[in-house]
């Protein structure tokens, strides 16, 4: 009865995207209130039963009913709890259902935060996202549905992947679905301005905060997910240049541009046609994404669907919302007008630059992930693009726009001086040279790429803190009093300059680690001792343990330096009935200067195991990084003087339409 | 220097960047594309005699043996048409299995033997490496092809 229940309400939620996608346009176009009037109720009641859809899934995963075939694919009734309820999002189905909740968790957050907007302009807003949430719903219903029955049902359930058992799965993609999802929002704005005709600084400053949030989810779910490969499958890399990593770093790189690239619409009203065009870019980076990871063209843990109706379905939806978006884009656009004018060396240029380096970076990225779909399409065969390729290339187009990093807050609007800006940051050049020069020394060995690796971190780093010294001292007249004067400076600025800390810190973990990591594959036998470094591994042997769904033999690792026990590793391999499957669950000692990684290979004869050792130096900084970017954007995003600028930019908006109707 | 002038020198040396940028991005993406070749593709002398390619297909039946180091494996690589010797040293992943579809990255040593230095097996009970899958699709084709004439 339940996945019935749950089926009714789905059709129910699609019947009520399309009024939303499509009456309070009309309405708004004929100046028809009561059809315009149509899209809060509606989008509010499809978000109810798209609620009601949700529950009604997972709770079906709760009950363990295996006669839903869904279910019986992707649980277990040995399934811990927490895994149950997460495996609703551990299958193709399932996910997209995920995908239109939050979807419709961020319209309804937009009927009830986006208050401020001038009415057309929010119903259009609201009316653009039940078009993107109609399409989605039709893909489910018509060609994924998650309440097929299964008859006679299932005795128990196929499992969860044991990939996927782990608290990562609980996380990693509804977090990183708010951040995809999230730039529907950024994108509906675009659409509407471009509906509108109207682009001005209040519409910058309403998208911001939005975009900012999705960002923030983005940026933090590609850190789970980073963080998760680390150690769930064993073999410590952090990134793979994997086509689903890039499925969902393009349009992080696309959304870090839109994100500066709104701070000069909203500061200068400049960039205008440019910011719309990268919302659009951002939003179909993601949906290119969903394609890439669902239709099942990829090869990859993440590939759930095999079925090609469905990817026809997603390419034709994709054809439609990409161009029709860049259509109205190429017809409204000279509508907008391209803002104000600056010179070539200002604030403005070097954020024009930073723009140009993320696009380009994202587009080598992409270059990279498509060519391969592309030619296997065409039938000229099959290959595959290695990560040497995205690690030079994208290193050579980042490289510069880092370098500017150092520059561009310091640079005036309008119109700069590079001489000034040069002699701000003279120590931050010295000791930045200095420290790449001595880091790698006290690590080894010094190569070009650590050099120039600890060249940017230290200086992104270095480069922030100066910007604070001037900051502080620019006020010091006005206010002589120190703390007040920390505490005077607006929440965005300190939250930008996290943000770039972070970029620092994440560069300064990748040179270090990419530089200085070991790795060793072993045959240990019982009390052998194996060296990295300084530290001695000892394996003490296994023992057999059972895990609620599978069963685990443990080795134990005692790690000592200078004959102090430094940590006791104990790395794991579980076979998993069910699927009949082995996983490898590595034993990882973090720390801020480096990590200690064991994992266990396979048994050899007498108890002895194959055995990878790692030392990975200062790999944690990469979440870190990570960490302090997504908090740079969360205070930028407490600043109270959004607030208070929203409701006056409301205000300002409100008595404008007021007088040009009157 | 006018600020025309300026801007144009600006302007130039951006084109110039870029079209550097340009040839070092193709070049860069050129030299590391890599081919996928089938075992059968391989016996015919198809594959690149030095430098990186792949290969798919089964893990062939009883055909994983463990050099006495016990880090070196070796296993065959079929598409049932053909086979080949693979060698690999290091740990394999978890979701190798003899019978199971997989793709390794590597080249040719001097005996014609592979030598992988990637081996990836992300396939669960029922999905296959499309590469291994297409791999066993075209030996079957040659075979139906041969079984008709």
């Amino acid at each position: 009865m339940i996945p019935e229940i749950g089926q009714f309400s789905l059709i129910l939620a699609f019947c009520f995207a399309i009024v939303q996608g499509t009456l309070p346009l009309i309405g708004v176009w004929k100046n028809n209130a009561a059809l315009s009037n149509l899209a809060v109720p509606a989008a509010r009641t499809q978000f109810a039963f798209i609620a009601i859809t949700f529950i009604c899934l997972d709770y079906s995963f709760f009950a363990n009913d295996f006669s839903v075939l869904y279910v019986a694919s992707n649980s277990n009734s040995h399934l811990p709890l927490a895994y149950r309820l997460a495996a609703l999002w551990g299958g193709h189905e399932g996910s997209m259902i995920l995908w239109v909740s939050i979807l419709a968790l961020w319209t309804m957050a937009v009927t009830l935060f986006a208050k401020s907007l001038p009415e057309t302009f929010r119903i259009r807003l609201i009316s653009v996202m039940g078009m993107v949430s109609i399409g989605f719903l039709a893909f489910i219903i018509f060609t994924s549905n998650p309440f097929e029955r299964l008859i006679p049902a299932a005795l128990d359930g196929r499992d969860l992947n044991p990939l996927l058992q782990d608290p990562g799965m609980v996380f990693h993609p509804p977090v990183l679905y708010m951040g995809y999802v999230g730039f529907s929002v950024a994108f509906a704005f675009a659409i509407a301005a471009l509906l509108d005709g109207r682009l001005d600084i209040a519409w910058a400053r309403w998208t911001r905060p939005w975009t900012t949030v999705a960002w923030v989810f983005l940026t933090l779910g590609i850190a789970f997910g980073s963080k998760w490969a680390y150690y769930e499958l064993g073999w410590g890399g952090w990134w793979f240049w994997d086509a689903v990593e890039n499925a969902s770093f393009m349009p992080w790189l696309v959304g870090t541009a839109l994100i500066h690239s709104l701070a000069v619409t909203e500061k200068r009203d400049a960039f205008k046609v440019w910011t719309v065009l990268l919302s659009i870019c951002a939003f179909s980076l993601s949906l290119l994404g969903t394609f890439l990871v669902r239709s099942g063209v990829l090869t990859s843990v993440h590939a759930f669907a095999t079925d090609p109706r469905r990817g026809v379905f997603i390419l034709l939806y994709l054809v439609v919302v990409i161009g029709g978006a860049l259509l109205l884009f190429a017809w409204r656009a000279p509508k907008v007008g391209l803002g104000e004018k600056f010179d070539v060396v200002s604030r403005e240029s070097m954020l024009l630059t930073n723009n140009v380096v993320l696009v380009a970076a994202a587009g080598s990225v992409l270059l990279g992930t498509m060519y391969p779909l592309l030619m296997d399409a065409l039938g000229a065969g099959k290959i595959s693009v290695g990560p040497p390729y995205f690690d030079a290339v994208f290193v050579a187009i980042m490289a510069p726009g880092l370098f500017l990093m150092g520059l561009g807050p310091l640079a005036k609007w309008k119109k700069a001086s590079l001489p000034e800006i040069s002699l701000r940051l003279r120590v931050a050049a010295v000791i930045s040279v200095v420290s790449a020069l001595l880091v790698p020394l006290i690590m080894g060995k010094l190569t070009l790429m650590t050099a120039v690796g600890v060249f940017l971190g230290i200086w992104v780093i270095s480069t922030s803190l100066i910007l604070l010294r001037n900051r502080i001292k620019t006020r010091q007249a006005a206010t002589p009093n120190l703390l007040e004067n920390i505490k005077g400076i607006p929440l965005a600025f300190y939250g930008m300059l996290l943000a770039h800390l972070g970029i620092g810190v994440f560069i300064m973990g990748v040179t270090l680690v990419k530089g200085y990591e070991s790795e060793q594959d072993l045959r240990m036998d019982k009390n052998d001792v194996a060296k990295a470094g300084n530290l001695n591994f000892r394996f003490d042997g296994t023992q057999d343990i059972p895990g609620p769904n599978y069963m685990s033999t443990q080795g134990t690792f005692t790690v000592t330096s200078n004959g102090k026990v430094v940590a006791v590793l104990q790395p794991e391999k579980r076979f998993y009935p069910v699927q009949g499957s082995m996983m490898t669950e590595a034993a990882i000692q973090p720390g801020v200067v480096k990590d200690m990684y064991v994992s266990l290979g396979e048994p050899l004869e007498n108890g002895a195991w194959s055995v990878r050792i790692y030392i990975k130096p200062f790999v944690q900084w990469i979440w870190a990084g990570a960490i302090l970017m997504a908090l740079g954007g969360v205070l930028a995003l407490t600043d109270k003087r959004y607030r208070i600028l929203n409701k006056k930019a409301a205000k300002e908006a409100q008595e404008a339409l007021e007088a040009f109707e009157a | 220097m006018k600020a025309r002038h300026k801007r144009f020198g600006l302007i130039a040396a951006g084109l110039i960047l870029l079209v550097i940028a340009t040839v070092l991005i193709t070049k860069s993406f050129r030299s590391n594309l890599v081919f996928f070749f089938t075992p059968t593709q391989v016996e015919k002398g198809e594959a690149p005699k030095s430098g990186n390619f792949r290969i798919g297909g089964l893990v062939e039946n009883g055909s994983l043996k463990r050099l006495p180091d016990g880090l070196h494996v070796q296993f065959r690589v079929t598409d049932t048409a053909k086979v080949m010797l693979v060698q690999y040293k290091g740990i394999l992943p978890d979701l190798f299995k003899e019978g199971k579809g997989v793709v390794a990255e590597g080249k040719l040593n001097a005996n014609g033997m592979f030598e992988a230095d990637q081996v990836l097996a992300k396939h669960d009970e029922n999905y296959m490496p499309p590469e291994a899958a297409a791999a066993l699709k075209a030996a079957k084709d040659a075979k139906a092809k041969e079984g008709t004439k």
